[in-house]
């Protein structure tokens, strides 16, 4: 049933973002389809104020062998998907390293409260610095273009599936697609993944 | 996918924790579940009610903690298995009728409890450890490590609550409850229940069991320490007690529940698995305490690692007195000796420390060179701070309550209270809310801060609710205030759902647990029944919302109510609502930093659907996130941002 071996067991993935980005459906995709491809999958999602606005993260622990805790080991990370550049860096802070990979979608998620954001070119520099390859979707002005930005997520989905950095491929995710929507929103959900794949493929 | 609690035994699937008890719910063939909602354990109920039908189970959402359980002893006492949820601060509300239950003992049926901690406080005002509840009132006590773990204790505390009649707790943290992984399902069981049937009061040959009325305590109290001593033994040979390790180790970790995973991780990551062994309960009240002997005496070292109070290390402290002079030569850490902190969530890392230094070995991280470009990359993130949503009613209360406070200009000031609310004490309620403690607290405060006038108290009080709260608790506190002629106005902000905790339904909503129709409880007309004086608002009405709380801060005497009713934007958002206007922000009439409003909309409104463009230092829409309320037009003084029909 296992298609390939992992990298690295356990292999961490980081989904970092600002609460109401749609991190938890995101991190649920990636985790069932890792779990349906054989391997002991363990997903810690940020509780707590479900507001809209804080920052939030969802960690993936991808093993072959044993159930192990959900929360990534300091600068153990060795993928993180950032839905927002800040929140990209925040994550790489505490559990980036030499080898870290990061798919960034570029569109800044502005603080409230007057809070400033930093130089956003400064903010793409470290975190190009702090990693070893880094890939940028335009998914949330992709998704814009799309009329809604709720595809950001199945964008970057799409994006790290095609990516190839997890032993998911397009077959893998589909049905999952097939059984979250209902069919009028199925569509768009399914342009959208594909939309990330392209747009990875790009970079 | 097909609903966790139809899925074939056999089948593997991700869950997360609350799942998985939902799913050990319905394995062990409850027939009554009930709850109030309360992060970490509001998804219980819900994966439960999905399939209740299908199931033959009665699933509700409950006014309060202590009815629920009221609700689920109900069928114990008539023999159907019962089952509740609640979150730490529910076992307090829970605690009067359970100190009781545990004199007269459960029903036939067993009863479980699932309770759901927070270390860290990501979703409570407080931090609370429940496990001493199950002690101070004498219940068996669980603490699964994972969420398959969950799913078997629940099943197995229903055979130790029959046998030992008595409320059987399973005591989970946020990480066990939300972490989703691997659990394989087992089957289900016949969905026919036993008839009910309330024991006959003259059924002699079991006389105990046809009453259930507590006291006289000396004749109740007794058994229910020999329950507990069963208990005990119970536990003693449970496979939920593990040992992972060298016969003779080096140091012992003693852990429970969530934990277990950060110590294992952490031997292996610091390469000691030959030295450090590890004894994790699954049962922690009463300690089985043979067993634990048995493992404490091979060790020279002890480790305790759990989070939040050092419950399980006072126990085994306790016992290894007992066991004084074999234990005279172990030395212990933990929460005494400063390595594990009673507070907070733990982690991995957390443990790798604590092991590093009472062992001396040394554990790598990440190299220097990385480090300080860590350190310096660190200033340019800048602080998130939470925010109510772009389209959220309180904001407008907030806003409104600002305004009439400022006009009213006696001092007025707002007793908070939990909710999406509570928001209410920080930026994005504008600092209006000055106190915040317990369900329903904001409303008693006030009606204690409304009787200060014969003291010279001048000072408008006001208090805040929200619609699920107000039947929780605020109700008892808005006819104290009323009775005793208490000088407030509560504020209940009616947004068609419990929003904080995922949108469940509530009496005032007309949707049961199941999502099938009921009575709609009027909020407004339960406060007029208790004889308040009562106003009904829009609060995206800002100048008649602001009217309405100047007047009634204004008026003398006697408690005063005012409904602010619009729906939650989420709800909104999930129904499919569309929005209701499309903003823009007119950039010949934003003046920016000329306009000397010292930019209220981005700065003092704060939604974030409004953000600066930084080239022009002007306000704009982030399309992203607006959620197309209109509010912030109303409150731009230079009229520049439009709303547009949508």
């Amino acid at each position: 049933m296992r298609k390939e071996k992992l990298k690295k067991d356990p292999y961490n993935v980081i989904i970092s973002g600002v609460g109401g980005q749609g991190n938890v459906l995101l991190s649920g995709f990636i985790g069932t389809a890792l779990l349906n491809e054989g391997f002991i999958v363990s997903v810690a999602d940020t509780f707590g104020v479900s507001q809209r606005g804080g920052s939030v993260s969802s960690h993936i622990k991808i093993s072959e062998k044993n159930l192990y805790s959900s929360v990534t080991l300091k600068g153990k990370a060795d993928v993180i998907i950032g839905m927002e550049p800040v929140e990209t860096l925040r994550t790489l802070l505490d559990f980036g390293n030499p080898a870290v990979i990061t798919i960034v979608n570029p569109r800044p998620f502005y603080p409230s409260g007057g809070v400033e954001y930093p130089d956003l070119s400064e903010v793409r520099q470290t975190i190009e610095k702090m990693s070893s390859k880094t890939q940028y979707v335009q998914a949330t002005e992709e998704a814009l273009r799309m009329g809604n930005p709720i595809y950001t997520n199945i964008i970057l989905l799409g994006a790290v599936v095609g990516s190839g950095i997890l032993p998911l491929s397009r077959e893998s995710m589909i049905p999952l697609l097939e059984e979250r929507f209902p069919d009028k929103l199925l569509d768009f959900n399914i342009n959208a993944f594909n939309k990330g794949m392209a747009l990875i493929a790009e970079t | 996918m097909a609903s966790i609690g139809l899925e074939k035994s056999g089948a593997e699937v991700l869950l997360m924790g609350n799942e998985a008890v939902a799913r050990g719910v319905i394995e062990a063939g409850v027939g009554v579940a009930s709850a109030y909602p309360g992060s970490p354990t509001s998804e219980v109920i819900p994966a439960i009610a999905e399939v209740a039908k299908e199931r033959n189970i009665y699933v509700e959402w409950s006014t309060n903690e202590k009815v629920a359980l009221e609700v689920a002893a109900g069928a114990s006492f008539a023999g159907i298995r019962g089952f509740s949820v609640m979150k730490q601060n529910g076992a307090n509300v829970a605690a009067d009728f359970l100190v009781n239950l545990n004199m007269t003992g459960i029903g036939s049926a067993g009863l479980v409890i699932f309770i759901s901690d927070d270390p860290g406080g990501g979703t409570s005002n407080n931090e609370e450890d429940s496990r001493t509840v199950a002690k101070w009132l004498d219940n068996p006590l669980m603490e699964p490590s994972s969420a398959q773990e969950a799913k078997e204790m629940i099943k197995w505390a229903y055979e130790v609550s029959e046998a030992v009649n008595l409320v059987t707790f399973v005591r989970g943290v946020g990480r066990i409850s939300y972490t989703r992984s691997n659990v394989v399902l087992n089957e289900l069981p016949d969905k026919n229940k036993p008839k009910p049937f309330f024991p006959d009061i003259w059924d002699m040959n079991n006389p105990r069991k046809s009453r259930f009325a507590s006291g006289p305590f000396p004749i109740f109290h007794k058994p229910l320490h020999e329950k507990l001593e069963k208990a005990r033994t119970i536990f003693e040979t449970s496979s939920f007690n593990r040992y992972m390790g060298p016969e003779k180790p080096k140091l012992l970790i003693i852990t429970c529940g969530a934990c277990t995973s950060y110590c294992i991780e952490a031997v292996e990551e610091l390469k000691l698995k030959e030295e450090i062994g590890i004894l994790k309960l699954g049962t922690t009240w009463p300690l089985p305490e043979k067993l634990v002997a048995h493992h404490l005496i091979s060790a020279k070292k002890i480790l305790f690692v759990e989070e939040m109070d050092p419950f399980v290390e006072q126990s085994v402290m306790e016992l290894a007195a007992s066991l004084l002079p074999a234990t005279a030569k172990l030395s212990f850490f933990g929460a005494r000796s400063g390595h594990i902190t009673p507070y907070n969530e733990l982690s991995t890392d957390i443990v790798i420390d604590a092991l590093s230094d009472i062992l001396n070995v040394a554990y790598r991280g990440r190299d220097i060179a990385y480090e300080n470009l860590s350190r310096e990359a660190a200033k340019l993130v800048p602080h998130r701070p939470i925010n109510l949503c772009p389209g959220c009613p309180h904001r407008a209360t907030f806003w409104a309550l600002k305004q009439a406070i400022t006009l009213d200009g006696r001092n007025g000031f707002l007793c908070g209270d939990v909710g999406c609310y509570s928001m209410g004490f920080s930026e994005p309620g504008y600092f209006q809310s000055r106190t915040m403690h317990a369900m329903g607290s904001g409303a008693g405060v006030a009606s204690g801060l409304g009787k200060l006038k014969q003291f010279g108290f001048d000072q408008p009080v006001l208090a805040i609710c929200g619609d699920s709260t107000f039947f929780h608790a605020a109700m008892p506190a808005l006819v104290n205030g009323v009775y005793n002629n208490s000088d407030f106005t509560l504020l209940i902000v009616d947004n068609s759902a419990t929003a904080m905790t995922g949108f469940q339904p509530h009496p005032g909503t007309g949707q049961l647990a199941t999502g099938d129709p009921a009575t709609v409880v009027s909020i407004e007309a339960v406060c007029k029944a208790m004889g308040a004086f009562v106003e009904v608002c829009d609060p995206f009405d800002l100048n008649k919302t602001t009217d309405a709380l100047l007047k009634m801060m204004k008026k003398e005497g006697g408690t005063k109510v005012i409904v602010m009713r619009h729906m939650c934007q989420l709800v909104k958002d999930k129904r499919r609502i569309p929005r209701e206007y499309r903003m823009h922000v007119d950039p010949s009439r934003c003046l920016a930093d000329n306009c000397g409003c010292n930019r209220l909309c981005t700065r003092l409104f704060g939604c974030s659907g409004l953000i600066v463009n930084n080239e022009t230092g002007k306000a704009v829409i982030d399309e992203a996130l607006c959620a197309g309320c209109g509010l912030c037009s109303s409150i731009c003084p230079a009229n520049a941002i439009i709303k547009e029909a949508n």
